[in-house]
């Protein structure tokens, strides 16, 4: 049992073997971890660059602004600007990891403990996950997705595609469902279904049903606003499904490659809501087991000290007057709450008692802790387990900064007794999606008219659409939806702060 | 549960190749542009480098709907003295806009490095070899066998005999395998033995012996070596340059720059097309000599010039080394124009039926010192040598220099695609 894993910093395949199994043996049995099989790769430096620059997935259709991510990310790690990460980790089944070969063994082991048991474990059991993301599907669906780009770009020209892509990209924030719908996700049968629709196409195909002569036009206007938009499902937020379900004149597959964007929008989406709690989750889960692999005697202390080195480094954070700070670190963070949870349900005080009723003393902190895993996203995990001896111990304080107050920024709330509610409540507002993206629908489109389509973004807190960007972005909606397009930035009482209206760029060659 | 652990370093590198091509593609004016001002920051020498190329990010731009100003709430750690109520100053209006996470990500320029061959690729870009088509260019490179040392694993029609028994031999030695004659020699010692006793030990002594010799075999498999091949592109694709130039006194160091200059971008794009690329350097005054780089350029010479004595030497190396139906051969003649009179005569013959016959192409660069006005008023001696050659039908390029930044426009000039440049040929 007190067999080392490793001795010093070299390893081989079967180290890592050892190392696995060790790590599994402490995350299935004293933490009660639930993970989908583990596949582990060994990659290079350079690997490691291609995979940044295909947001991290192993394989991903071809598009230029990958090759520019390349670029940058290449020049800066030549510099020695910005170190490479020590994993990466897909949520995907198998959960696949990808480990740099520079690391030491006991990197190694951090990182396989992180990675292929912390991520795996919050990807298999976190409820946005489990909503929006399909794990066994999304390697094939990338598969697809590859496939079905290339082909399309055969058929119809890389420039073409090109631009619907470009397209797509600028709207990509845009292009999620926030709230769960009909039905869940299930990339295989996507992947089905489109190749059973082109050859639907293919098979009922008649050229004679473009010569009958369409019957008399239903006046438009005789549509009541109300059934106009309940049939095009406005309000709609999600740009790309409306685009895709409703655009007039886009060719079937560029509605399938908004749809392919879509959907690898979606399946990002709960990552995005969950940085901190997917980080400290991992962190969490790679001190204990960490420690436990220490404590057994399979580590040796030299090791378990270099393993608290990087430990240490992932888990800083800076204060808010330091050089080096840069918003909160989500590792930090999440661990913090993570560690401050283990020790409210182990050995509460009175001041926990009266904040976590339902947790303190429970004694069971894996319980505890995985139910939180599944049921929480950040937005929520803060707003409910962060203690005010945290908040204590970050020193937290809530600035309120308003353009026209004059005398200066205020601060609004420090850690004391008045201010734990308001600084908790602030923190988790900006760890919510709902407030980070801007709020932008669809909200009507003059079908009687010029087929204008009218979106509305709601200021909030009277932040408004950076104008280059917004009118980039607004041409790009403009090509695709053919007809002009207008959004009007309105806030909480309705009044028009702003309107842009851009017109469809005329397109070179004729789209079939 | 099963776990999978997989090598993924040796997969194939390079899969954001298509995707970075993709996207120098798309910035390609730009690249380019940032390529030609790069290149002239830097010696010719180091064109070949690659390196860090800075383009303006408007072109490549991706927008995303951002928010920016209204008013903002943040908490932030490390509060050290603040109370409720309190008001900070605006510091200006930079720092309370960077402080807020995920901001302002805008740039103006964008910066990355180009590898050797892109750059290369860009640098030269539309340029094209003269007469590509003709004989054994790039792509009919074939694959050949050499000899490389030898193995321990391969076919036995490759065991080679002598190495095999050498160290056969070796290892016997080394084992002190009993030889053949020892053990004659004991059998014939028992033979002749008549004392029992010590002919029983001999008879020990005879069977160690035997048993030795069988334990080490005469030949083990550890000793067999095979000889090893490998495989080598053979190249065919093989180009000579010649380079020849006048360094009379009249050459100033100014014209020496101008002519290496040039010589070096001939041999960058040379080295692009053929896996083999030979340089000849002759150097004449009245006489020509063959020598190398250092001597060429920096060596002191004085006389009087004799074009044809160069062109007399390059024809005779070419006879000697370069047949002309296996390598391409590229000439590269530099001098100020000056020949003395009685030799021109010679110089137009040899070049008509010797040189040009069988070069690839001949280009004769005419430099003069900077500023040079005097250089425009009348064509040397040679320039009206060879134009006189070149209306007559003789494929020669020329061009006038004198200023280092005329150098890559002629260079542009000469190796224009063919079209283009037959439609120059006669201005």
């Amino acid at each position: 049992m007190t067999e080392r894993l490793f001795e010093g910093a070299d390893w081989d395949f079967r180290t890592l073997q050892r190392i696995t199994d060790a790590c599994e043996e402490v995350a299935l049995k004293d933490l009660g971890l639930d993970v989908y099989p583990n596949q582990i790769e060994v990659i290079t430096a350079e690997q490691m660059l291609d995979a940044y620059s295909s947001v991290g997935m192993p394989l991903f259709y071809k598009h230029w602004s990958f090759g520019k991510h390349f670029a940058f990310h290449e020049a800066s790690y030549r510099k020695g600007l910005m170190g490479l990460a020590y994993e990466i980790v897909i949520n995907s089944s198998p959960c696949i990891s990808y480990l740099m070969e520079e690391n030491t063994a006991t990197m190694q082991t951090l990182v396989i403990a992180h990675a292929a048991f912390g991520h795996n474990h919050f990807f298999k059991n976190n409820y946005l996950f489990k909503q929006w993301t399909d794990a066994d599907g999304i390697l094939d669906y990338l598969d697809f997705a590859k496939n079905y780009v290339m082909q399309c770009e055969e058929r119809y020209g890389r420039t073409e595609v090109e631009r619907t892509l470009d397209a797509a990209h600028a709207l990509m924030s845009h292009g999620i469902d926030r709230y769960p719908g009909k039905k869940k996700l299930d990339l295989r049968a996507e992947e089905k279904r489109a190749g059973r629709r082109r050859q639907h196409e293919e098979e009922v195909f008649n050229d004679l049903w473009r010569t009958v002569p369409a019957g008399k036009s239903k006046s438009r206007s005789t549509l009541s606003i109300e059934r106009r938009r309940k049939l095009l499902g406005l309000p709609q937020e999600n740009l790309l499904y409306f685009l895709e379900k409703s655009a007039p004149r886009l060719a079937p597959w560029q509605r399938e490659l908004l749809r392919i964007v879509r959907h690898i929008a979606q399946y990002f989406y709960p990552q995005s809501q969950t940085k901190v709690m997917n980080e400290g989750t991992a962190t969490y889960v790679h001190y204990r087991i960490m420690t436990q692999l220490h404590q057994q005697g399979r580590i040796t202390d030299g090791n378990f000290l270099e393993f608290l080195g990087s430990h240490t480094n992932v888990v800083f954070q800076p204060e808010f007057d330091d050089p080096r700070f840069s918003g909160f670190n989500p590792y930090a963070l999440g661990f913090a709450v993570m560690q401050d949870i283990e020790r409210i349900v182990t050995s509460p005080e009175d001041e926990d008692r009266e904040w976590f009723p339902d947790i303190a003393g429970k004694n069971d902190v894996m319980g505890v802790l995985r139910d939180v895993w599944a049921n929480y996203r950040d937005e929520s995990f803060i707003g409910q387990f962060l203690s005010p001896r945290l908040m204590r111990h970050f020193r937290m304080f809530h600035l309120h900064d308003d353009p026209e107050e004059r005398a200066g920024i205020r601060v609004d709330a420090i850690h004391d007794e008045r201010g734990f509610r308001r600084v908790r409540r602030e923190l988790a507002r900006q760890h919510d999606v709902g407030y980070i993206d801007a709020n932008i629908e669809v909200v009507d489109v003059d079908l009687s008219g010029d087929r204008r389509l009218i979106l509305h973004h709601h200021v909030i807190k009277g932040s408004q659409l950076n104008e280059t960007d917004a009118k980039r972005v607004l041409q790009h909606l403009a090509d695709l939806w053919t007809y002009d397009v207008a959004l009007i930035e309105v806030d909480a009482n309705d009044k028009v702060l702003r309107e842009y209206v851009v017109s469809p760029r005329p397109i070179p060659a004729a789209v079939a | 549960m099963a776990i999978h652990i997989i090598d993924r370093r040796l997969n194939p590198g390079g899969k954001s190749l298509e995707n970075r091509q993709r996207f120098l593609r798309r910035a390609k004016s730009l690249v380019q542009g940032a390529v030609k001002k790069t290149s002239q920051e830097r010696d010719i020498k180091d064109v070949l480098e690659g390196g860090e190329v800075t383009i303006p990010l408007d072109g490549m731009h991706e927008p995303r709907f951002r928010r920016e100003g209204g008013t903002r709430d943040m908490v932030l750690p490390g509060n050290k003295k603040f109370i409720e109520g309190d008001y900070l100053q605006r510091s200006g209006q930079g720092s309370a806009k960077d402080s807020g996470p995920g901001e302002g990500d805008s740039e103006d320029a964008f910066r990355f490095v180009l590898s050797r061959d892109e750059f290369v690729d860009l640098f030269l870009d539309d340029l094209e070899l003269p007469d590509l088509a003709k004989r054994k260019i790039a792509q009919t490179e074939s694959e050949g066998i050499q000899r490389a040392g030898y193995t321990t694993s391969g076919s036995p029609a490759n065991i080679s005999v002598s190495r095999t028994v050498k160290l056969a031999l070796a290892r016997r030695i080394a084992l002190k395998r009993p030889r053949k004659e020892e053990i004659e020699e004991l059998e014939a010692a028992i033979a002749a033995c008549t004392d029992e006793d010590e002919r029983v030990e001999l008879v020990a002594q005879l069977d160690a012996l035997k048993a030795k010799s069988k334990r080490i075999p005469f030949i083990d498999p550890l000793d067999i070596r095979y000889r090893r091949f490998e495989m080598v592109p053979k190249p065919v694709a093989q180009a000579v340059m010649f380079c020849l130039m006048d360094v009379s006194g009249s050459m100033s160091e100014h014209m020496k720059d101008l002519a290496k200059r040039f010589y070096m971008l001939l041999y960058v794009f040379l080295k692009r097309r053929y896996k083999h690329v030979e340089i000849v350097f002759i150097r004449h005054t009245d006489r020509a000599e063959e020598v190398d780089e250092q001597t060429f350029f920096y060596g002191p010479a004085s006389g009087g010039t004799l074009v044809s004595s160069a062109l007399q030497a390059m024809h005779e190396i070419v006879r000697e080394r370069f047949n002309p139906s296996d390598w391409n051969i590229y000439a590269a003649q530099a001098s100020d124009g000056d020949n003395s009179y009685s030799d021109g005569e010679l110089t137009g013959l040899l070049l008509t039926d010797k040189i040009l016959p069988v070069c690839q192409f001949f280009a004769y660069l005419e430099v003069g010192e900077s500023g040079g006005s005097a250089f425009d008023l009348s064509d040397s001696s040679l320039w009206t040598l060879y134009e006189r050659l070149r209306n007559s039908g003789a494929p020669l390029s020329m061009r006038k220099v004198s200023e280092r930044s005329e150098i890559f426009p002629v260079f542009h000039d000469l190796f224009q695609r063919r079209e283009t440049a037959q439609e120059k040929a006669a201005p």
